[in-house]
C-alpha cells in the first residue's frame, strides 16, 4: 500500500516521531543521494513560492529530479483538462507527486487516481500537513520535547488550517495546554473544542492579547487573511487587533519561541525579529529537512 | 372490518410470490429510490404504486420486486430519502421477515457536499461521506473534510 500524506491525521504518533528523527538526521547531513534516478512531479495549481521552493530544495538535496509547473497558467489545467486526467498522465512519468491545489479535497482525490504516492502541499483551506510536521519539528528542536507544551495560538483560528492541524497533531502528545487568542469572528471552531474536551485536554479562550502570554512555551502567530473574508469591512475591523510587539515579550519564559507559518503581514512587528525568541525564519529552514524526511518516508527509502 | 379495508388497500398493488416489498417510501422520492437501488436497470418483475394514502407520510409509495433480496448495505442507501421505509421479505406469498432501513456508516454518492470549494463540486467525482452523527444527520466529506449536516444536506 502506498503511503500518501494528505491530512495530518493520516500519520500515527509513531510516524510523527519517525519524521522528527529523520528530519534531525537530514539537518545534520542534508545532502544524501537517496532519490538518485527518481523523478518527482511538483504540481502547483496555485502559486506558492515558499512551499514550492522548500519542496524542490528538499528533492534536489536528495539527488532527485523535478518536473512540473509553478502556476496553473503554465499547466494543462488552463486548457480545461480535469485534475483526474492531469494526475493520470503525470503519474505515468514520475515516482512521487507533490501537489498544491486551490480546491479542498483535491489532494485526496489525486491520491485515489494516482498509482504513485501523493504528498499534499496544501488543498485550499483544508490541509497542509507538511507545514504541521515542520511546526512540530520546530517545537521539538526548541523545547526538547513535544510533551507538556503550552501553546498560544493567535489570530485567525477559524480559517487557519495550520492551527487546526497543529492542534490535532499536538493532541497526540502528553498534556498539551492550548490558549486561543482570537477576535469573536475568528474563534476556534466548535468541532476542535469538542475534540479537545473529548480527549480531556485543557484549553482557554482569550479576547485580550497581553500579559496572558507569560506562561507560553510557544506562540503560534497566524495571518488574518483578507481573502478568507466574504465582506471586506469585517476584515478591516479585525486586521490590526492582534499584533505581537517586542515590548510584550519582557516577562515571558526564557524557552519561549515565536512561530509563524509565514508570510506575515503586520501581525508580528519587525522589532520582534531581533529578539532571540523569534524563530519564524529558522522554522522555514526546518521545512526543508522535514520535507526530506517526509519524502523518504513516503517512498520507503528510510 | 378495519382489517379488511387495510387489506384491500394493500392489494391495490398485486401480491408477489417471492421477493421484496419496500413499503412506506415518501411518494415524492419513489423514483429516486428506484434509481438508487438500480431497479431501472434490472430485469426482475417490478410493480409499484404511488400516492397511496398513509397516516404517517401523507402520500406513500410501495415497490414490489420479484425474486430480489437486498443486502443490508444495498438497501441502506435509501435511508436518507426514505428513512421510515420497511422491507417485507416474501417467500411463497408469505412475509417471512420484516426489516427496517438504517442509515449506513458511509454514504457514497446520493448527497452533494455543501462546500462549494470542494473538489467534488468542481469535477465529476462520486461523493463519499462518513456518517459522524445519525441524529441529527451529520456527514463528513471524505475529500474536503467539511461537515455537511441538517438543512445543508442536498441530494443529487
Amino acid at each position: 500500500m502506498k503511503k500518501d500524506l494528505i491530512s495530518i491525521t493520516d500519520y500515527s504518533k509513531e510516524e510523527y516521531l519517525k519524521i522528527m528523527k529523520l528530519a534531525s538526521e537530514f539537518e545534520e547531513n542534508p545532502n544524501q543521494d537517496l532519490l538518485k534516478g527518481k523523478v518527482v512531479a511538483s504540481l502547483f495549481f496555485e502559486p506558492s513560492t515558499r512551499t514550492r521552493l522548500s519542496f524542490e530544495t528538499a528533492i534536489n538535496r536528495l539527488g532527485g529530479k523535478v518536473i512540473g509547473f509553478a502556476d496553473p497558467g503554465s499547466s494543462s489545467a488552463s486548457k480545461g483538462e480535469t485534475l483526474h486526467d492531469t494526475i493520470k498522465m503525470v503519474s505515468n512519468y514520475v515516482d512521487l507527486i507533490v501537489m498544491r491545489h486551490p480546491l479542498e479535497g483535491a489532494a485526496r482525490y489525486a491520491a485515489e487516481v494516482s498509482p504513485v504516492p501523493v504528498i499534499n502541499a496544501g488543498d485550499g483551506a483544508n490541509q497542509h500537513p507538511t507545514q504541521t510536521l515542520l511546526d512540530m519539528y520546530s517545537i521539538l528542536k526548541t523545547q526538547g520535547t513535544l510533551d507538556n507544551i503550552n501553546i498560544f495560538m493567535v489570530g485567525d483560528l477559524k480559517y487557519g488550517r495550520t492551527v487546526h492541524s497543529l492542534l490535532m497533531a499536538m493532541s497526540e502528545f502528553e498534556n498539551p495546554i492550548f490558549n486561543f487568542v482570537a477576535p469573536y469572528e475568528l474563534q476556534m471552531p466548535n468541532e476542535y473544542k469538542i475534540f479537545l474536551e473529548e480527549k480531556g485536554i485543557k484549553y482557554f479562550e482569550h479576547k485580550e492579547f497581553n500579559d496572558i502570554i507569560s506562561e507560553a512555551d510557544i506562540i503560534y502567530m497566524t495571518r488574518v487573511q483578507k481573502e478568507r473574508f466574504p465582506d471586506p469591512i469585517e476584515y478591516e475591523k479585525v486586521k490590526n487587533v492582534y499584533i505581537l510587539r517586542n515590548s510584550m515579550l519582557e516577562k515571558t519564559k526564557a524557552n519561549l519561541k515565536i512561530l509563524h507559518p509565514l508570510p506575515r503581514v503586520n501581525e508580528i512587528h519587525s522589532d520582534v525579529d531581533s529578539n532571540k525568541k523569534a524563530y519564524y525564519f529558522t522554522q522555514a529552514l526546518n521545512g526543508v529537512f522535514t520535507r526530506e524526511a517526509i519524502i523518504t518516508h513516503t517512498m520507503n527509502l528510510k | 372490518m378495519k382489517e379488511n379495508t387495510k387489506k384491500k388497500l394493500k392489494l391495490k398493488v398485486s401480491a408477489i410470490k417471492d421477493g421484496t416489498v419496500i413499503d412506506h417510501i415518501p411518494a415524492k422520492n419513489l423514483f429516486k429510490v428506484i434509481s438508487i437501488l438500480g431497479l431501472d436497470k434490472i430485469e426482475n418483475q417490478i410493480t409499484f404504486g404511488t400516492n397511496l394514502e398513509s397516516g404517517k407520510l401523507g402520500a406513500k409509495a410501495i415497490i414490489k420486486v420479484t425474486d430480489k433480496f437486498f443486502k443490508d448495505n444495498e438497501i441502506n442507501k435509501i435511508a436518507l430519502i426514505a428513512p421510515h421505509a420497511n422491507l417485507n421479505i416474501i417467500k411463497d406469498y408469505k412475509v417471512v421477515e420484516k426489516r427496517i432501513v438504517e442509515i449506513p456508516d458511509v454514504i457514497k454518492g446520493i448527497v452533494k457536499c455543501f462546500n462549494p470549494k470542494c473538489i467534488t463540486n468542481n469535477e465529476t467525482i462520486t461523493t463519499c461521506f462518513k456518517v459522524v452523527l445519525k441524529e441529527p444527520l451529520s456527514l463528513k466529506c471524505r475529500y474536503c473534510e467539511k461537515i455537511t449536516s441538517g438543512e445543508q444536506i442536498k441530494m443529487y
